[in-house]
């Protein structure tokens, strides 16, 4: 009986995406769509396969990961305890907040030009990117997780006669806890985004680079192939950030792993 | 001034004077055996407990909250005097807005009164402690702490070890009746088994004080009832001193030794109430519709509406 549910659930959740790639594959191999711009999925697959077994594609992935993890680690380093002090302190965070406000709204890429000149082309201002565009959402989350704790919790902490620093430990950072892993995961998203376009703009690899790459050569299959892998990339990271979020925060109602 | 508190409290004149100075003398003084509270009923038992030390004595107190950017205060209490002893539940009702729980969050050492002195066992409070254990209408449960580990919180703060922790802690979510939900999350919980939970919790570190802001406001009116029976039981069991905010008038008369009923915005106490009422309160379901119970219920009932047009007009007036 719930062996029966169990696959009845994985098919309703596979079935949206499973018809989306049946069409991929339909659509060119009965001469709707042109061959040429859009290879059926199974031939995508099939290259995809390949370069990553044995051809350059997992060089590209292990490159690109490198970039967007160590951006996205010095983004968690540098926004998670910023983000729990503005947070604490809201006197402090009303003076800072215009200044972020102001920061906040100035697009990463619009300050790409400013990175490559002080930072060069090379990996520093591709990593400085990531960083710059993927600490927002975790500082912002952060300071407002922080400032939302619940009143009455902190009251009530208090009232048992709890410090300050008890206080953070036991009410304020395990109440925060859910609003900052929105932020990282609206962090680790925009990492992955940051980084293609960071790629096409000035590199000699990684997974963005090899879109462009492709598309120059009308590789269409690799390029494809690369787009497909972007996919699953976003997807294993949502993936990962989300069972680490339901562990550490199994009292409250479950988030959806896809 | 004495004198002007007696005159105004008639039960404070019953007060042998030495007493006083005698719980003011320090902690030695406060001692009642426990399981004195649950012989503590009619006449007799109103006697013994006006011969009981003062636990918190309240002199004087005086609040106001800053409205807005205007710069304007608007005064909550306005020399509140009221004495608790030793073993009392002391009930506090008021119109809304009369700042019972203002009063509360005074005792509790959550908030400080701008003047007037409020002690416990002759000494000023300085902040929130132990000694005290608060129970809010809103529960405030930790979300993320199951049961067991929520009323393991104050435990953790006293330092205790975790074995004796969890062992106390059974202890009172037993007396709560919950043990079958001992691992179970608040969003698990209906809203009668929070608030059990939340007076686990608050007992939970032994305090000497329990403080409890209106805490069936929140319940259907079936699980109210109850948990006031629940109330009893415990109150017989532990012999805390308990000081209990509430809006109903029913459930101030049922469960205190006195209700203290409180004026409209700025707070003061108008008068003092005696529920001298015996029997057992908590069995007897036909308690509620005694000829006496409903008397008193009655005269509380008068003090309080008085207060409470005054509270209307006032908020129609503006």
């Amino acid at each position: 009986m719930s062996l029966i549910r169990e696959v009845q659930a994985v098919l309703v959740k596979t079935a949206a995406v499973a018809l989306f790639l049946a069409v991929w594959e339909a659509l060119p191999r009965l001469g709707w769509v042109d061959r040429s711009f859009v290879p059926p999925f199974s031939e995508v697959a099939a290259y995809l396969w390949r370069s990553l077994i044995g051809g350059d594609l997992s060089r590209h992935l292990a490159v690109s990961l490198g970039r967007s993890g160590l951006g996205f680690g010095l983004a968690l380093l540098v926004a998670l305890p910023l983000g729990f002090v503005l947070g604490w302190f809201p006197a402090f965070e009303r003076f800072v907040d215009p200044l972020l406000q102001v920061f906040r709204q100035t697009s990463a890429f619009a300050l790409f030009p400013l990175f490559i000149l002080f930072l060069g082309i090379g990996e520093k201002s591709k990593v400085a990117i990531i960083f710059y565009g993927a600490q927002w959402p975790l500082l912002l989350n952060t300071i407002s997780g922080v400032k939302n704790v619940d009143p009455l919790l902190v009251k009530s902490a208090r009232s048992m006669g709890l410090g300050r620093f008890a206080l953070f430990r036991k009410v304020i950072l395990p109440a925060a806890l859910p609003q900052v892993f929105t932020g990282l995961r609206l962090a680790a998203t925009l990492a992955i985004l940051i980084i293609v376009a960071a790629e096409s703009l000035g590199a000699s690899s990684g997974l963005g680079y090899v879109l462009t790459n492709a598309q120059y050569n009308f590789d269409l299959p690799r390029m494809y192939a690369a787009i497909v892998l972007l996919a699953l990339v976003g997807l294993a990271t949502n993936f990962i950030l989300v069972t680490l979020e339901n562990r550490l925060t199994g009292w409250k109602p479950q988030a959806v792993r896809f | 001034m004495t004198a002007r508190l007696a005159a105004r409290h008639s039960v404070f004149s019953s007060i042998p004077g030495g007493l006083i100075a005698e719980s003011e003398s320090g902690p030695t003084a406060r001692s009642v055996e426990p399981g004195s509270a649950v012989e503590a009923v009619g006449e007799a038992a109103a006697q013994e407990a006006s011969l009981r030390p003062v636990k918190i004595r309240a002199r004087n107190i005086r609040k106001a909250f800053e409205v807005g950017s205007a710069g304007g205060a608007v005064p909550a209490l306005e020399g509140v005097d009221l004495d608790i002893r030793s073993g009392e539940f002391l009930a506090l009702v008021g119109p809304s807005g009369c700042g019972k729980s203002t009063f509360l969050d005074i005792v509790a050492g959550l908030s400080r009164a701008d003047s007037g002195s409020l002690d416990i066992e002759g000494r000023p409070v300085q902040g929130p402690g132990l000694d005290r254990g608060v129970v809010f209408q809103g529960y405030a449960l930790f979300p993320w702490r199951t049961v067991l580990e929520n009323v393991e919180f104050g435990l953790e703060a006293q330092g205790l070890p975790k074995g004796r922790r969890r062992e106390i802690a059974r202890e009172h979510i037993r007396l709560v009746g919950l043990e079958a939900f001992e691992e179970r999350h608040p969003h698990q919980l209906s809203g009668g088994m929070r608030q059990r939970v939340a007076i686990a919790r608050a007992l939970a570190h032994d305090p000497e004080i329990l403080l409890m802001d209106e805490p069936f406001g929140a319940l259907d009116a079936q699980t109210r009832e109850r948990l006031q029976l629940e109330m009893l039981k415990i109150k017989q069991k532990t012999a805390k001193t308990v000081l209990f905010v509430t809006h109903s008038i029913e459930e101030a008369v049922l469960l205190s030794d006195r209700v203290a009923v409180m004026t409209s915005r700025p707070g003061t106490i108008k008068t003092i109430v005696d529920i001298s009422l015996g029997g057992d309160r908590g069995s007897d379901p036909e308690f509620r519709t005694q000829a006496a119970f409903v008397a008193l219920r009655h005269r509380v009932w008068e003090a309080l509406h008085d207060e409470v047009d005054k509270a209307l007009s006032k908020e129609y007036s503006r």
